[in-house]
């Protein structure tokens, strides 16, 4: 028993204590800044493996790009990834950074519905649907509620039946032998409910975009509450993310 | 040829389908072989059949090939040999290649090219046994925490387990064939980093290797170097998080938590190194985008030493806990025998006392400079993939300490990658911490991929699991399944 106490004791405090404004340590690739320099336009898109990039203006979609920062290393004077972790949004238009801009990614609070500050400000039970993908998502989905991101303190968990869910987390391009599942997921789920694709793979299926073996015809059915970049999301920018869309209002 | 050789394609042997079973079959009865991969592809309107089998004493992997049609009614490999029981489910279920003889012709992952699309994860034969006494559990395909799916179908007696099968393939993205249709050289890099994202540096480091031998490239002692270190990280981290992991399942607190935290630091390590958590965007072909400097060597050395201090007390601690040993011991076991029969790899075959370690048999990268000794237990249960856990992690922090002895200097003026060569075919073996990893590459006449081959080490071990859970009761299914840990959308692809 002493032997334990101690052990506990030097773990010291290991939570976050303040998940929204936590410094990222080392060389974390979050939000892009793509300055006005003139560059060879095509040959920019043509890095990029995810065709994240576009041209007339600059652009780069983050629901597609995998973060890999090749663009920055063949172009360092043209874009450069910040630490800013907060990349989340509801509006998928949002994660598409423009040359020549800096501002934070936010939520479109006029796209937030209104059961959600109504009833899941306070708590939010979700269900986590593994569609494809790589585990890698899912690892940092387990870390958000680790004892260093702690995100139960907010009340937020994933839980083990759509039953209990106030919503579902879909990570992963969404496999065509996933797409049965996931309805069946998403149609046990108590009403209200909402959708968060977490991941590059689940916004735009990343890398996987347009295999024969996905099948994401779920994602025009129904509207989505929350988009989380990354690849794969870091477990501060799912952690914001959500406390925006439970906090914000209109 | 040796690991990472490139041959021409031409000087593979082709046998007759007679030949050719009674050779691998053979080969297969010297216990120091073993296969480590046997694929078909489509050519000149036939299934060409590669079958590869390495020996793990002289460093050496032997192939052979011969023609199937498809549709074909073929003696099996299988009826000989057990190991070779997925390979020819595979092939199977891609090519509609039938099997006299075969046990067990199941489908493996339901990809969206398969030769018979009527079967599908609906359809699954699940095996059956009449009986009243008997009950069913069936799980999945979602789980019920946040991890991958795939559906496990009990048959029990009471509390008893008496079979486990397990239904795989929901996380199938069609990655072989996206290795072909993504032309530039990045998007498949960035297709290796996503096969499993628990193995970004086994998986990559395959990858890249194969292709520099494609390239006729000769990787300076720089890449080597944070392929090695990569390796040997993203094995220790995986294995803390899997002690964790493995303590929750048994409800001991403490210990779930002092592992869990001190996977934190390890990869983070990785994020300060390359700006992700799970290295991706660290390994690459021919090029170096984060070289290791003497700050990042500092900053590793004071982590290994806390680390390495709280990791032994907290071992110390758990493992004298007669109620944690009681959890571990005899659980979950496979014997020598069944271990070997199956083929296994990794953890999973060194638990059994097989000695199977690519980093031993088949070095590459470093791996040569450590003269690795494999760390083997007997016992075949939960505890003894958890004592190779933890022993391996303290003999990996052996080797990075060593690797940081000697931080080989940056190649400023590397040559570029050339073009791959035409009519070749290359393997390459990755020792991951989960076990061996295989991806196997075929060029045509113009350089250009014709044929991509991954295998990842779930794909031998997933049915040491099912076995591994016989005459256990299902309450210790969780901490079975946690002591392997095996990968699906490794295994789906
Ligand atoms: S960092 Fe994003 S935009 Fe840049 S090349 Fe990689 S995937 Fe494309």
């Amino acid at each position: 028993m002493l032997d334990n106490l101690k052990i506990l004791f030097h773990q010291g405090k290991q939570y976050i204590p303040d998940v929204t404004n936590a410094e990222m340590p080392g060389i974390f690739r979050g939000r892009p800044i793509i300055n006005s320099e003139k560059i060879n336009e095509d040959e920019f898109m043509e890095i990029c493996p995810t065709n994240a990039i576009e041209k007339n203006p600059v652009s780069i979609d983050l629901g597609k790009c995998t973060f890999c920062g090749e663009c920055a290393f063949a172009f360092p004077n043209k874009i450069k990834f910040t630490t800013d972790y907060k990349i989340s949004s509801n509006e998928r238009e949002r994660l598409i950074i423009k040359e020549g801009e800096d501002k934070p990614i936010e939520l479109n609070p006029s796209l937030i519905r209104k059961e959600i500050s109504e009833y899941f400000s306070g708590s939010l039970k979700l269900r986590q649907v593994s569609a494809g993908g790589d585990n890698s998502c899912e690892l940092e989905l387990n870390a958000c509620g680790n004892v260093n991101f702690d995100m139960g303190r907010f009340g937020i968990e994933f839980v083990a039946s759509p039953r209990h869910a106030d919503g579902i987390v879909i990570t992963g391009p969404i496999s065509e032998n996933m797409a049965e599942p996931l309805q069946i997921c998403y149609d046990a789920t108590p009403e209200p409910k909402i959708i968060i694709l977490a991941g590059t793979d689940a916004i735009s299926g990343g890398i996987f975009s347009g295999s024969p073996a996905l099948n994401r015809n779920f994602l025009s059915k129904y509207k989505i509450d929350l988009f989380v970049p990354g690849n794969p999301v870091h477990p501060l920018t799912f952690i914001n993310g959500i406390l925006e869309l439970i906090r914000k209002r209109k | 040829m040796k690991n990472n050789q490139r041959i021409s394609l031409p000087s593979i042997p082709t046998l007759e389908y007679k030949k050719f079973l009674e050779q691998n079959v053979s080969l297969l009865k010297e216990p120091n072989n073993h296969c480590v991969n046997y694929y078909g592809f489509p050519s000149g309107g036939k299934i060409k059949l590669l079958c590869c089998i390495a020996n793990d004493k002289e460093g050496t992997i032997l192939v052979s090939s011969s023609y199937a049609e498809q549709n074909q009614l073929l003696p099996s490999f299988t009826n000989y040999n057990l190991a070779f029981h997925i390979f020819e489910r595979e092939l199977h279920e891609n090519f509609g290649i039938k099997y006299s003889d075969h046990p067990w012709l199941k489908p493996v992952r339901f990809p969206f090219d398969r030769a018979d699309k009527n079967s599908s994860s609906r359809n699954y034969p699940f095996y059956k046994i009449d009986s009243e006494e008997l009950h069913e559990v069936g799980v999945g395909p979602i789980h019920a925490g946040v991890i991958e799916p795939g559906h496990f179908r009990f048959i029990c007696n009471g509390e008893q387990i008496l079979h486990l099968e397990i239904q795989l393939g929901f996380q199938h993205r069609g990655i072989e064939k996206l290795f072909l249709e993504k032309k530039i050289f990045l998007q498949r890099t960035t297709l290796a980093e996503n096969i499993a994202g628990d193995t970004v540096a086994g998986h990559t480091t395959a990858f890249v290797n194969l292709w520099e031998s494609l390239c006729n490239y000769k990787a300076e002692d720089d890449l080597k170097f944070s392929r090695t270190l990569a390796l040997e990280l993203e094995r220790i981290a995986i294995h803390t998080g899997d002690l964790s992991a493995l303590c929750t399942d048994i409800a001991y607190q403490l210990g779930s938590a002092v592992f869990g935290r001190l996977r934190t630091p390890l990869i983070n390590y990785f994020q300060i190194w390359c700006g992700n958590r799970l290295a991706k965007g660290l390994i690459r072909a021919g090029k170096n985008n984060f070289p290791f400097t003497n700050e990042l060597k500092n900053i590793l050395e004071k982590l290994l030493h806390d680390y390495e201090n709280d990791f032994d007390e907290i071992c110390k601690e758990a493992f004298s806990l007669s109620t944690v040993l009681a959890r571990f011991e005899k659980t979950g076991t496979v014997s020598n025998k069944d271990a070997f029969s199956i083929g296994t790899v990794g953890m999973s075959a060194r638990m059994s006392g097989i000695e199977r370690d690519v980093r031993k048999s088949h070095p590459h990268d470093l791996y040569s400079s450590f003269n690795h000794q494999p760390i083997t237990k007997n016992h075949g249960d939960v505890y003894s993939r958890v004592q190779i856990r933890k022993e391996e992690i303290k003999q990996s922090i052996g080797y990075i300490r060593k690797l940081l002895e000697n931080i080989p200097q940056q190649n400023k003026n590397r040559n570029p990658l050339s073009l791959s060569q035409p009519d070749s075919f290359c393997i390459s073996l990755v020792e991951g911490w989960r076990g061996e990893i295989c991806h196997c590459a075929i060029t045509d006449e113009k350089g250009e991929l014709a044929h991509y081959k991954v295998k990842d080490p779930s794909f031998h071990n997933w049915l040491a699991l099912a076995l591994a859970v016989r005459q256990n009761e299902i309450s210790d299914f969780p901490v079975c399944n946690k002591s392997f840990n095996l990968s699906y959308c490794g295994h789906d692809l």
